[in-house]
This record gives C-alpha cells, structure tokens and sequence, in this order.
C-alpha cells in the first residue's frame, strides 16, 4: 500500500506517459522506438516531395524516430519492380507507396489498417467507391489512401478552341467557384464536339495506346455505357448490348481521333495539348503545369473540368495512391502514427499545395481545399479538378469486375485493344470473341 | 612463367612427397586454376544459375504464388493466341535483325579493310559508334525520330510532298522500326568481329588465286567465306542470343504496341510478370526462349566443331 502514495514525481511520470498515449496513439510501447524506412512515390511535379518529406521529418522529430525515406520513381516501373523485390525478399522499407491496384495484388503481405482508416474517416469524411474497392479485401483495409500520386484524369479543354470550333464555353458549364452547369454535356455532345474539332484540325488528343491514360479513358467511357467485360461476380460479359454499344460509340470516336492515337503513351497527351495542336485531353493538370511554364499562352486557356455523362451516368478516372505498411516491417506502430500524421487536414492541404493543384486527398472533406480554387492562369481553372461538388463517380477501369481479374483487364489494356482492333478493320464480334478469349485466361488461379 | 613455375613446384613436391597431402593438393596446377577463376565461378552462380534456376521455380507456382502447379503456366500459355503472336514476332524480329546485320556487318568490314591502315582507324572509330552508345540512350534518339505525333522522318516526307508515316502506329512500320533500330545498333559488332577475321585471312592465298585467274567472287567464295566461317557461326550465334533476349529496344520504342504486335519474350515477360504482377507467368514467358535458343547454339556449335575436326 506504501507503493500505491502518490508522490510528486510519480505525478509528473504519470502525467508525461498520458500525455503520449493521447498524442501518439500508435506509438506506446518499447517498440515504438527505434528506425523507420519509407518508400515514397517520388512526384515529377518539381518540388512535390517537399511538403511530404517535411511533414515526415517533423514528425520522426517529434517522435524520436530515426526515419529513412526513399523518393522511388515510377518510371521505368522501379516502383514496381521494388515492390516485387520486397515482397518477395520480405525486406525493405516498413511503409511503401503503393499505386493503385497494388495493395489488392499484395493483400497478404499488408498489415491491416483498419484503426486507422476508422479514425482518417471520422477526421476527413468519407472515402469514394474507387478507394474502398481498390483499398479494402475480405472487409480489411489493405492501406490508406495517400495524397501523393492520387489523381482524377478528365477532360482538360482549351477555352478558345472549345467555344470556337464546337460552340461549348467550357468555363460557363464549369464555372470557377460554383456547381457545374453541365446537364448537356454527355456523349453525343462531346462526340460532336470531337468531330467539329477534327474538322478544325485540332482533334481531340485521346490515346489508344496500352498506356494508363488510354486505358482510363476508355474505362471511364465503357462505365458510361455501363459496358463491363466481367461483372462483380465474376461473370464473363463481353459479349452484352452495352459492350456492342460502347465499342460502335467509340469506333465513332476513334475515327476522329489523331490517326496515331494507337501508338500514344502517356507523354503523348501531354504533348498534343503543349504544342497546341489539340482542343482537348484527358489528364491531370500536369500537362497545364508543363503548358504554364513551357506555353503560358496555351496554359491560359486551359480548363479542367467533369466528364460528360452517359447512359449509365457521369464516370470520371480515379487512380489513387495508398500508403502500405508491409507485414515484415519492425516498426508498425511508428508506421501507423506516421500515416496518420501525413494524413491529417494540415498535411494534406501543405502536399496538395506543394503538387500544384495536382496531388488528391481521397477523402470527401477535403475537396475543396485553397489550392484548387486559386491556382492559375485562368484563376479557377482547378476548381472542379477534385470533384467538389460530387458532380461525377469517380470510377477505376475494368470496375466492378473482382480486383484481381480487373487488374489484368486494365495492365493488358484489353479495352483499347478492343477499340484499336476494331477500328483497324477487325469485325465486331471477332474483336469481342477476342477479347472473351483474353479474359478467360485472366480467371486462371 | 607462373604456369612452368607452378608445374616445377608440385612435380618437386610429388618426388620429395609421395604420398597426398593438403599442401600437395594446393599445389597443383589445376586447383592453382580453380582458385584463380573461383571468384568468376561464384559470380556467375550467384547471378547467373541461382537466378536461372529460380526462375524455373517461379514458373511452377500458381498466380498468387501460393502452391506449386507444375508445368500448368507452360499449358495455360499454349492456349494462348497472344503467346504464339509474340513467339513468331521474336523469330521474324531475331531473325531478321540478326541475317541484315550479317549482311551490313560483311559488307562494311570488307569497305573499312580496303581502306589503307593509316585512315582505317577512324572509320572504325566512327562505325562503331552505334554498337558502344548505350542502346536505351540512342532509342530514345529513335523514338524521338519515330515519334507518333512529331516524327522527324515525317517532318521531311511530308515537306518533300508524302504522307506521314506511322512509324509505331501501325503493326508492320513499327516491326520495322524495332528492327531497324536493333540493325543500327547490332551491325557494328558484327563489322568488327569480320574485319579482325578478314584481317587474319593470309594475304598469300589472295595471290596465288589471283595468279590462278580467280574472279572477286571465286575469291570471296573458295578462300574468304571458308576462312571466315567460324568466326559467322560465332558471332551469328551470339547476336541471336542477344537479340532473341533483347529488352531495351522494343520496350523503349514501343513498349510492345501497338495491340501487342512488336511483343518479343523480354517485354511480355515484363508486362506479364512485372507490371501485371503475375510473376509465374512472366517467368514461364522468360523461359520459353531457353529451349529456342539451345537449339540454335547446338546446330551452330555442332557445324563449328566438325569444321575443326575436318582441319
């Protein structure tokens, strides 16, 4: 009993330990101490790193922890082909950026974060479908959706050409600062517009190629349709209406595409649009960072906005980023309290700041952050690039289909495949028997 | 030196020691040539066998890589209408690339070697270029010429009055285009390998043929061809090992496309396994040039080796 008397000193001990619990709550046991190793996704936009690393430094300041980071980059795959390594070596860094469809590739070798994506939700809103289906399996999430990387690939119009040569004012049906007024923006009219460009000579920049931005695209534009190669449950659909309907739509398309648009990787855009030549492509607002530096009168008329609706609804590309802890690393309750530092409101608004508009929180709180709406020249011309009135669903190509079989739709790019097969002669039903053959393979265990 | 030098040491230690010994053992000239080439040995069976052997595991596991299954992801690829796609366009590619910078690499060797030694080095100097520029460098410079929308080949056809080409849009321009670039950077390797041969061929049995009344060809075909044989065979078999495995150019130039139509074993391997995160497959992919490629050398050693037997 003569223990149990509270003196001063274990006040004071008592106090300081609370205090830790209520701050870091991920980092409370001997454990907590020690090194951490993070793969970070490292940005091409110039300076994109910085808010990250600064906000990782702070916190392992903070925490006395001696962190590591490494900015990997995306090209050439060495993102990729790190991850493979580490997996299979089960060593490398504790947490690793991980793009899109690779937490759903690596779900057993991913420590659950299910704590934190409870406690992210309840601080920054809701995550989107997309996050959720490429985020969480057998009803754990895999990792957290990091801001990094994260991106919305729509249409980015020129102001000019649109209005001159297809008679839309894309800034009257996305105005800065306000709802979309865009109940006519949809298919046909974009066709239309597509077509009217062409003539003009500044055609639509869309690739075909086996890229992601193509493939994308066309994803987005099959959902419209509500055309899915596999349904949810695995169900082989290739051969539906909506399917026949989607691929006659963008035969349509692709004839007034540029006559390369097969061969297009994902720098191709981002050209077409720089060099002037094109009234609109579909990416993130990197190509109108490259035009503001490179063309600043091409960036001038720049405009970033929704996707036109089909059928079955507005769809617009979605490729999130995610943040992973490996289940090898030594560290998880370091890794946690650093996810959730880099994912806080502050943090978020410092990377998206950083990236110039270009980085997303997947988080619904958090879209309509300063950034966005102030960016320019033209002032507003990020405003509805995060989707901030929830005009649109943001959409993963090859969706609904079970991840490990969409994720091989969307790598083999089967969808342009279809497009560009058929638009070079293939008959309809030869290209759909096709492309049944390729996923039926992808069922293969 | 050392060779006479070891040789007299273990044949003292064999008369003043007969029985065996560790200290005998370390002294004989082959276990001296052992230890010499052991650090080159494990190299290779760190890098290379380990790996090798490795990958046939790879190829044996399921998708998940969860359970072993055998020969399943050979069959599956069987079935396969893009396998066989990608298996005839790495024939025609190596094939093709290899027989053109044969025929460039000969004809050229034969222009450097009737120039006088004194401006040869040069010309050398200067034909060899593509074959030491690293080969993901100068296709970048390729695809910068080749490109969809930028072309500066089409930049001219289309000022002198053509139409634009589509170099990587269309199947067959962008097999050319794959080819061509392999070409460019391969047939300096195979210039350099004929001239040294040429240079060895003794100018004597010119002469004689000359004097005899032999035309160029006679001469080219009784006296070069034969005495340059084993070098062909060599280098021919080399370069189709490496342009069967070649990875850099396709990938850089057309990551394969358009619609998997310049796809050779590396690149779909790597698009299989790596970007599309089923190791197995890629690696069973990979190891389908195994069983090409020995057959190749086998033909090709086999010809080299009774050519020596004859001589």
């Amino acid at each position: 009993m003569a223990n149990m008397k509270l003196t001063r000193r274990r006040f004071l001990q008592t106090t300081a330990v609370a205090s830790t619990f209520v701050a870091a709550p991920f980092v409370r046991d001997a454990n907590a101490a020690g090194s951490l190793s993070v793969g970070f996704w490292d940005h091409w936009v110039p300076g994109g790193n910085k808010a990250t690393e600064e906000i990782a430094r702070a916190w392992a300041d903070k925490e006395k922890i001696d962190l590591k980071i490494d900015f990997i980059t995306s090209q050439g795959n060495k993102n990729l082909l790190t991850i493979a390594a580490e997996a299979q070596a089960k060593s490398g860094h504790d947490i690793f950026a991980f793009p899109t469809w690779w937490p759903q590739q690596h779900a057993e070798s991913l420590e659950p974060v299910d704590d934190l994506m409870k406690q992210l939700i309840e601080q920054n809103g809701n995550v989107n479908g997309t996050v959720e289906y490429l985020g969480r399996a057998k009803g754990r999430w895999l990792a957290v959706p990091a801001t990094n990387g994260s991106q919305i690939k729509g249409p980015c119009s020129r102001i000019d050409l649109m209005k001159q040569h297809a008679g839309i004012d894309v800034q009257a049906m996305y105005p800065a600062g306000s709802a979309p007024k865009a109940e006519n923006w949809n298919f046909d009219t974009f066709l239309k517009a597509a077509e009217a460009c062409h003539k003009a000579g500044v055609p639509f920049g869309i690739g075909l190629g086996q890229t992601t931005d193509s493939v994308d695209t066309a994803g987005a534009i099959f959902q419209s349709f509500d055309a899915h190669l596999v349904d949810k449950n695995g169900k082989v659909t290739v051969k539906s209406d909506n399917v026949r309907k989607a691929m006659e739509y963008y035969k349509k398309l692709a004839a007034v595409l540029p006559p390369d648009a097969p061969a297009w990787d994902d720098a191709s855009n981002n050209k077409w649009l720089v060099s002037g030549r094109g009234a609109l492509i579909m990416n993130p607002p990197s190509a109108w960072a490259v035009a503001k530096r490179d063309a600043p009168q091409i960036a001038e008329q720049c405009w970033t906005h929704g996707m036109p609706s089909g059928p079955a609804g507005r769809f617009a590309p979605f490729l999130p980023y995610f943040w992973g802890i490996w289940n090898f690393s030594k560290n998880k309750p370091a890794a946690k309290s650093l996810l959730l530092a880099l994912s806080t409101h502050d943090a978020i608004g410092k990377m998206v700041a950083a990236s110039g508009g270009y980085d997303l929180p997947a988080y619904e709180k958090l879209t309509t952050l300063k950034t966005w709406a102030e960016e320019g020249p033209p002032k507003g011309t990020l405003y509805h690039y995060p989707n901030p009135h929830n005009h649109q669903t943001l959409s993963i190509a090859a969706a609904p289909a079970p991840p490990a079989i969409a994720f091989q739709i969307y790598t083999q790019a089967v969808q342009t495949k279809m497009v560009a097969r058929h638009l070079q002669g293939e008959g309809l039903e030869r290209t759909l028997a096709w492309a049944e053959s390729e996923v039926e393979g992808f069922m293969r265990g | 030196m050392a060779n006479i030098a070891v040789r007299d040491r273990a044949a003292f230690a064999t008369t003043s020691r007969p029985r065996g010994s560790a200290r005998e053992f370390f002294r004989q000239k082959s276990t001296v040539a052992f230890f010499f080439t052991l650090p080159l040995i494990l190299l290779i069976a760190i890098l290379v066998i380990y790996p090798a052997f490795y990958s046939v595991y790879l190829a044996m596991l399921s998708k998940r890589m969860d359970r072993f299954v055998g020969w399943s992801n050979f069959t599956f690829l069987f079935t396969r209408e893009t396998f066989w796609m990608v298996v005839k366009q790495s024939c025609i590619f190596a094939i093709t690339a290899v027989i053109f910078k044969a025929i460039i690499g000969f004809i050229v060797a034969h222009l450097v070697h009737a120039i006088p030694n004194e401006g040869q080095r040069k010309w050398r100097g200067m034909l060899l270029v593509p074959w030491v520029i690293p080969p993901a460098l100068s296709t970048l410079a390729w695809l910068w010429l080749f490109d969809p929308s930028y072309s500066a080949f089409n930049y001219v056809i289309v000022a002198l009055g053509g139409d634009p080409i589509p170099w990587t849009g269309h199947a067959l321009w962008a097999r050319f285009s794959v080819i061509l670039v392999n070409i460019w950077i391969g047939a300096p390797f195979f210039m350099i390998m004929y001239l040294a041969a040429l240079k060895s061929v003794p100018a004597e049995l010119y002469e004689v043929a000359a004097i005899d009344g032999a035309t160029w060809l006679q001469k080219l075909w009784y006296i070069t061809l034969p005495m340059m044989r084993n070098i062909i065979a060599i280098t021919t078999l080399f370069s189709l090992i490496v342009t069967f495995a070649n990875f850099d150019i396709v990938r850089i130039l057309t990551a394969g496309g358009p619609i998997d139509q310049t796809h050779v074993f590396a690149t779909w391997a790597f698009k299989l396994g790596i970007e599309g995160g089923d190791i197995p497959l890629g690696a069973s992919i990979s190891l389908f040039m195994v069983p090409i490629l020995t057959v190749a050398a086998i033909f090709i050693l086999r010809d080299i080796n009774k050519r020596g037997e004859r001589i």
